[in-house]
């Protein structure tokens, strides 16, 4: 562990520097911090008589229970895990209560992004790194930063959550005291009541005007999971039933009195400017009632979605130009050119003398690739708005309630206060829905339509060519191996940034190195004595966002790729030679149990191959084990074994959908899926030019949680790294070919 | 005016014979289970019965469906018995959700032909719809539970 102390003294200075100059994003946060707390509880100013409410959570009336989500559900389940959350510690049960998303509030602030956005590696527990954390924390708390993502809504709200139940149970056996005359001791719950010595049972919506009445009881403590009803063991997910049954009403399937419907056509060229536009056609359509200029396209209002799309299809538009190169293999060129010092993203982690120990041994070098890729969830961006004299209503799924605010108001003049914006159940995001091309054009669209709900939906060609692409990176790793071990690995990759992309989009915007370009790079936990970890950041290229893993979705693959050729020149096996070199016990033990869950033998031979590989992101250290056979039809995967480390399992079937999924996503997706440019325009516009996986080359997926890690840790992304790797390891293992860059079907067939 | 049976109801429509069966479904007819994910066939989520036969919704111009008889996932019969519905219910298929009225639909018809499909079948049959969460097992699961208890039925 010698290494990693000297790594946190190292990144300790960097760490207080970062944060005294406000982290990663830069400005935001100075003026909005001064007047707003997060302490405000922003339920009390929408409640009826007799209501309750104990903090930003919890809101009883007379009638009804309310457990607010606080952040977005995007399909990874927190629309019900939270609210069951607090109804654990209420003693509720599911039915016995309605479930909100929230609104934009500081209140809602994510603590879960103090870990992330701290410059320690996860592993890491030091004291240096605890205290930046915290500060990191009380920063995100002034900020009072509202943002689904980064696999951070259980950290988030694994402790909050039940505090807020346990805090609302308490406050409510206290009125039921005071009602009944017995002492708080001598009062249970159950079910949604205060249930009296005598078995009297006082419904909780019962209670709700006397416990309004008193102070909540604030050092309210939850439960040892010892004591769990539902949390911990397999549970039903509150939204199954509605979604099996066709139910449920995502945002798209949202309607409103007199609502008319647009569709869009924008500069390809993302975010440049339209220059003329010929509409004449699109206006004899049928269904045609307006046609709106933008700033960046044209929008067709008709009385129904196909209509508009069918008549913004025929306006002509003539585009300015993109700001990135108009063609895919220039951005090759500028990214093969940004190993440059002026491109220096930062150089997160330096240990030994890597320049001698390149020099000792045998040197390895090798270059990894991987393309621009495409987020597209099912459901399209869409959303519903109307502007009014006095402001603009807003119904859209996103993951950062107060951006939209502030990206809706930016776009129409208005103040961020006066755009209320209501959260839906989305078909999906994996990313997509941090960014805001919708939210800015309905605003625009609304905004001329005043008085009139408009419905925007983007075609499926649109989203395409407006999706703003995970990055696209080049790695030049160099290592060197010598008696049988890796003595040195230098790893360099060249990137567009995808985080400083979304905040500066977020109006936030920051001259910091782009920490996610760190994840799957710096935070590598093998006993190797010589190690440099190295960013540069492209300038110029298209625009980049968060996807699905983000930075480590990138260099997880070309790391453990290039451990993996560093491993076989030392003549080692992929396994027991990451098992022997790993630092972090706890990370080991998830490398020893994937070994264990998939039987590894070694080299399986006659065509088959197993290929492993270990990312930790967000937290969450994960190992995979891919096997694959050689068929006349191209390679098959045949199986995976996945072992995560999540601390604690909250919710165990959706734990398990969720790794299988982002297992099938990081798969899927290193497999078959890029996005080119040619003539500033993305070429690829439906899933039959971006299809990742589907079911018939989908592997059986064994999955195992395990509860080491010291924190409670997120499962939404951390799958997605060491699938590829693991593919492109095991592919290596079957055939002898190593394929350095995705998607991996430019280079070998698949069945 | 054309006029169409949707879930056992007479309906009239107003839209040009193009417009795809989808869109009067959603936009037309407030029926919003059979969702837009593609307009090219490539996802499966708009499929819903015409005439007995699954099909995909964004493909199907309302012209050709006058007078013909369109069973939505809302529409069908014993909607809470179906075992396929109760085998995606207790296999806990979705994530987001949005592709699995079209899962449905398409698997209700894969056990119309056969009654109990290999993982091949499966295959064969579910490889037009997409799913972006990645819950291709839990459907593979849910089938051979609903095929098993539709068996039992018998």
């Amino acid at each position: 562990m010698g290494h990693m102390q000297n790594l946190s003294r190292r990144a300790f200075v960097l760490g207080t520097a970062a944060i005294a100059g406000g982290i990663a994003f830069g400005a935001f946060g100075t003026a909005e911090a001064a007047t707003t707390t997060a302490g405000d509880n922003p339920l009390s100013a929408g409640l009826g008589p007799n209501s309750v409410t104990f903090n930003p959570w919890v809101e009883i009336s007379p009638e009804k229970i309310t457990l607010i989500a606080q952040h977005a559900d995007i399909g990874q389940g927190v629309g019900s895990v939270q609210p069951i959350m607090i109804a654990e510690e209420m003693d509720l049960d599911p039915g016995q209560f309605d479930v909100r998303f929230a609104a934009p509030s500081p209140a809602y602030f994510n603590t879960g992004f103090a870990d992330e956005l701290a410059p320690f590696v996860a592993a890491d527990q030091s004291p240096a790194a605890e205290e930046a954390r915290a500060k990191t924390l009380e920063w995100l708390r002034q900020a009072g930063l509202q943002m689904t993502g980064g696999s951070s809504s259980m950290p988030d709200t694994y402790e909050k959550l039940r505090v807020a139940g346990a805090v609302a149970r308490e406050t409510l056996k206290a009125a039921a005291a005071k009602r009944s005359g017995i002492a708080v001791a001598d009062l249970r719950t159950q079910s949604g009541h205060v249930i009296l010595p005598n078995g009297t049972r006082i419904a909780y919506v019962d209670l709700s005007a006397d416990a309004a009445k008193i102070p909540p009881v604030l050092d309210a403590k939850p439960r040892d999971p010892s004591q769990w009803r539902l949390l911990g063991r397999p549970m039903t997910r509150l939204d199954i039933r509605d979604k099996v049954m066709g139910e449920l009403k995502f945002g798209i399937d949202m309607k409103m009195d007199g609502m008319l419907y647009a569709a869009v056509k924008l500069n390809p060229g993302k975010g440049q400017p339209l220059k003329s536009y010929d509409a004449s056609k699109a206006r004899t359509m049928p269904g045609v009632k307006t046609v709106l200029e933008l700033k960046t396209g044209v929008a067709v209002i008709a009385t129904n979605s196909w209509y508009a799309m069918k008549a913004v299809d025929a306006v002509i538009c003539e585009w300015a130009p993109s700001a990135y190169p108009a063609e895919q293999a220039d951005h090759w060129k500028v990214l093969e050119s940004s190993f440059k010092p002026e491109f220096l993203g930062k150089e997160w982690r330096k240990t030994g003398d890597i320049e001698a120990a390149l020099k000792t041994g045998k040197l390895v070098e090798a270059e990894y690739r991987a393309p621009y890729v495409g987020h597209q969830p099912l459901e399209p961006l869409n959303g519903i708005g109307l502007v009014t004299d006095s402001g603009m209503e807003i119904w859209v799924g996103h993951q950062s309630p107060r951006f939209v605010q502030d990206v809706a108001a930016k776009a129409i003049g208005l103040k961020p206060e006066q755009i209320t914006f209501h959260n839906q159940w989305t078909g999906g995001s994996f990313g997509h829905r941090l960014e805001y091309e919708n939210v800015r054009v309905l605003a625009e669209i609304a905004n001329q339509m005043k008085g009139t709900p408009i419905k925007l939906v983007f075609s499926r060609e649109e989203d395409f060519l407006q999706d703003i692409p995970r990055q696209i990176a080049i790695a030049r790793h160099r290592g060197s191996v010598d008696k049988g071990k890796i003595v040195a690995a230098d790893l360099q990759l060249a990137s567009t940034a995808p985080f400083k992309g979304l905040l500066e989009r977020s109006g936030t915007p920051t001259k910091d190195p782009d920490g996610q370009l760190a994840t799957g790079l710096w935070n590598v936990y093998y006993d190797i004595p010589n190690f440099r970890g190295t960013s540069y950041e492209a300038q110029g290229l298209s625009p980049c966002t968060t996807w699905r893993s983000v930075g480590a979705s990138t260099s997880g693959f070309f790391t453990e790729s290039f451990i993996d050729e560093l491993i076989h020149a030392a003549g080692l096996d992929p396994m027991k030679a990451r098992i022997a070199m790993c630092t972090v016990p706890h990370y080991r033990k998830v490398l020893e149990t994937v070994a264990e869950m998939s039987d590894w033998k070694g080299p399986l031979g006659n065509g088959r191959g197993r290929g492993v590989a270990f990312v930790e992101s967000f937290g969450t250290p994960t190992a995979e084990v891919v096997e694959v056979s050689m068929t006349d039809r191209g390679i098959k995967i045949d199986k995976v074994w996945i072992a995560v480390d999540v601390g604690k399992v909250i919710d165990p079937v959706n734990f398990e959908n969720q790794v299988q999924g982002g297992v099938i996503w990081g798969l899927g997706h290193a497999i078959n899926c890029e996005l080119t440019y040619a003539k500033g325009a993305v070429q690829q516009t439906n899933y039959n030019h971006h299809e990742a996986m589907r079911i018939y080359q989908c592997p059986v997926i064994e999955v195992r949680g395990l509860e080491n890690d010291p924190k409670v840790r997120g499962v939404g992304e951390p799958p997605v790294p060491p699938a590829a790797p693991a593919l492109a390891n095991a592919i290596f293992a079957a055939t002898g070919k190593r394929i350095r860059e995705m998607p991996f079907n430019k280079f070998i067939d698949f069945v | 005016m054309i006029e169409l049976m949707v879930n056992g109801i007479k309906r009239q429509v107003d839209v040009v014979p193009e417009m795809p069966l989808l869109w009067v479904l959603r936009d037309e007819l407030g029926i919003t289970s059979p969702k837009y994910g593609c307009g090219v066939a490539q996802c499966g989520a708009c499929t819903v019965r015409i005439e007995g036969k699954a099909v995909r919704s964004c493909q199907a111009h309302i012209g050709e469906v006058a007078g013909k008889s369109v069973v939505t996932l809302e529409g069908l019969e014993k909607r809470e018995q179906n075992p396929v519905i109760q085998a995606w219910i207790e296999h806990q298929v979705p994530q987001c959700g949005y592709c699995q009225t079209g899962q449905i639909m398409q698997a209700i018809s894969l056990l119309d032909l056969i009654s109990n499909p290999t993982d091949d079948e499966i295959n064969q049959v579910m490889s037009g719809n997409l799913c972006r969460c990645g819950t291709y097992p839990r459907i593979r699961a849910a089938i051979h539970a609903a095929a098993a208890k539709k068996m039992a039925e018998k």
